[in-house]
């Protein structure tokens, strides 16, 4: 199911990009990730994120121009995962 | 010309020092537990700190500190300030965990954020980035602290006049074991402002020496 993956997901990039102060459930599955909103998470972080898909769930991610639409939200990836899992 | 050390830091046995003197002395004894006390007892808000290295944190909270409090950034261009450091265990620490992620081919996830802490002079670009420096920057490894090395260095880069105030000193962090020693250095045209607040020191290798020790000048 999309909501305990979106569970998951919440706590795996909260520890994964040590982000301080903020509990993976006060994370909004639709809020933007990047940016002055959200996480404002950075460069260094969505290729963290890139190398956690792989890692976490087999899903190689190999044309960066899908980074954006992929990575918008904890929600946005986890759509993701749930369309390219098992392929 | 002459020139001058305008305002020093220092960062060890769980105690920040400034201008020779302890201002904070934390409870806490290991590296990870002292570095986020510092950060907290100085009120800083700078998120990506939790997400840097402890080399990186030392020197970020070093800089942090020791430019509060002073206009060194609003009198100079960042262009006219330099970052010069030296330390002695480079970044091992990160190098060491960047290899234990990569020394098995069959569970190859290098982490990009632990890659990019694979060099020392990241410390030196956090703080520029911080404060918007843009002089010449570097960072020397050497077995100790060398402070004919910067003197030479430093004192080079003043008379070629490619700085008026630069950012220099130690910082050294592997394990529990952290130092950090930065100090600020201007021209001696300062000497009549800092004169009267006697807080300058002449900018030599004795100096150096001494105030790395933590004796008084």
């Amino acid at each position: 199911m999309i909501e305990d993956l979106i569970l998951k997901l919440r706590k795996e990039i909260i520890d994964q990009l040590q982000v301080e102060g903020i509990a993976p459930e006060d994370v909004d599955p639709e809020a933007p990730l990047f940016g002055e909103e959200g996480l404002g998470l950075d460069s260094i972080d969505v290729l963290e994120l890139v190398v956690l898909l792989d890692k976490n769930y087999g899903i190689k991610i190999r044309a960066s121009k899908d980074g954006p639409k992929i990575f918008y939200s904890v929600k946005s990836i986890a759509e993701y995962i749930m369309e390219h899992q098992n392929q | 010309m002459e020139l001058l050390i305008t305002k020093t830091i220092q960062l060890q046995d769980h105690r920040v020092w400034l201008n020779g003197i302890i201002e904070y002395v934390s409870e806490e004894e290991s590296f990870d537990k002292f570095i986020r006390s510092v950060y907290r007892h100085y009120n800083i808000d700078y998120p990506k700190f939790f997400k840097m290295d402890n080399l990186c944190k030392l020197a970020f909270l070093s800089a942090e500190i020791l430019l509060r409090g002073t206009d060194i950034l609003q009198k100079y261009p960042g262009e006219e300030v330099a970052i010069i450091l030296e330390n002695a265990s480079s970044s091992l620490e990160y190098d060491r965990k960047h290899m234990e992620s990569i020394r098995d081919r069959n569970n190859y996830f290098p982490s990009p954020s632990v890659f990019v802490y694979t060099i020392p002079n990241i410390m030196v670009a956090e703080i520029a980035i911080r404060h918007k420096v843009k002089g010449e920057n570097a960072v020397f490894i050497l077995e100790q602290f060398d402070p004919g090395f910067i003197d030479h260095y430093v004192s080079q880069l003043f008379r070629s006049q490619q700085v008026n105030c630069c950012l220099s000193g130690w910082v050294e962090c592997y394990g529990d074991h952290y130092q950090s020693f930065l100090f600020i250095v201007e021209q001696e045209d300062e000497r009549k402002r800092f004169k009267a607040l006697q807080e300058y020191v002449i900018f030599n290798i004795l100096n150096m020496e001494k105030l790395f020790k933590g004796k008084s000048i």
